[in-house]
């Protein structure tokens, strides 16, 4: 993460208000309790003691209405893909979409059955695809970490709407 | 008891409603009529030396060149520790049969699902919908003939064929 500018060490900080939002935002990214399949397995250990993620400021909420980050981790079906939409519009802006592993991001090894969605970025915007079947850990963290990266880019004050549907450009 | 004694038991209680022994396979199976099912059902379970508390399990198969759906039903019994397997010829333009889920309460499950990937209609049964697929779900997707719809419910059904995404 890029730094705020520090002028006068250890007594006065100066910074831009875009960049104090941005660091802020992307410290606190607060991801939903929400897991589909197999991946929400290695969600769960990326949330625990070894790779914890809390560690950049990712504390898993229960409720969409209290998480800025999705993290879908899973075989997405076509009975679950209504679900994640609606849970997706419940959340705050800014918010963010994390497609985990092969089949939130195309299906992956399920992508002829009948039941199952081509990809979460069928229904929802996706900032980063995180390849995997399932991702390790580390995968997750590094998309989290771009997530922070992308999330440090953005400006507020003078405000370019985000388009929807955008995908890490980072 | 073996398959064998099963099936002549049962040959002498229902004659002409069961055929098509086959002995010599792992899981032994036999062919019911479908008006007779709920019958040797109870029998089964009722019978002294039969006994089959479990229906370990209800699926079905579709043979399309038959036009027929088999509906197969797996019975195992613990306190005799023996297992048979019948199997019912349904039409395959309208399979209907009567539920058996005032036998075992567990059909009421294993019917639900039968119902919602071949489309067999139980009758009687006391609350007939689909279990896994949505309840907007056209189609029953086992079947041999099942032809996915273009989208569901605005979300596209279609993916990016592999070679194409490879070349792009």
């Amino acid at each position: 993460m890029k730094p705020l500018l520090n002028s006068l060490p250890e007594t006065v900080f100066t910074t831009k208000v875009d960049d104090l939002l941005n660091w802020g935002r992307a410290s606190s990214q607060w991801y939903m309790l929400f897991g589909l399949a197999c991946c929400a397995i290695e969600l769960m250990q990326t949330g625990g003691p070894r790779a914890d993620l809390d560690r950049f400021g990712a504390v898993p909420r229960a409720t969409p209405r209290q998480s800025d980050l999705m993290i879908v981790a899973g075989t997405l079906t076509y009975k679950m893909a209504k679900r994640t939409k609606l849970l997706y519009d419940q959340m705050p802006d800014p918010k963010y979409v994390i497609s985990m592993g092969s089949c939130s991001n195309c299906g992956g090894l399920f992508q002829l059955a009948y039941s199952v969605c081509k990809g979460v970025d069928k229904i929802i915007p996706v900032d980063v695809y995180v390849p995997g079947c399932p991702p390790r850990p580390e995968a997750l963290t590094e998309g989290l970490l771009r997530i922070q990266d992308k999330i440090m880019h953005e400006r507020w004050l003078v405000k370019p709407a985000r388009p929807a549907g955008d995908a890490a450009g980072v | 008891m073996e398959a064998q004694e099963i099936y002549s038991r049962l040959e002498r209680q229902f004659a002409g409603q069961v055929s098509d022994f086959k002995g010599e396979v792992k899981e032994p199976y036999l062919t019911v009529a479908a008006d007779a099912i709920v019958a040797v059902c109870c029998f089964l379970r009722d019978d002294a030396d039969l006994r089959f508390e479990v229906l370990s399990d209800l699926t079905a198969l579709d043979w399309p060149k038959e036009e027929k759906i088999q509906v197969v039903y797996h019975f195992f019994s613990y306190s005799r520790n023996h297992q048979i397997v019948l199997k019912v010829d349904l039409p395959r333009d309208n399979p209907k049969i009567a539920t058996v889920e005032s036998v075992w309460k567990v059909a009421n499950w294993l019917e639900r699902e039968v119902y919602d990937l071949f489309g067999v209609i139980f009758e009687g049964h006391s609350d007939l919908r689909r279990i896994m697929l949505p309840e907007d779900w056209v189609g029953y997707p086992l079947r041999k003939d099942y032809v996915e719809q273009e989208e569901y419910d605005g979300i596209s059904t279609q993916r990016a064929p592999l070679v194409e995404k490879l070349l792009r």
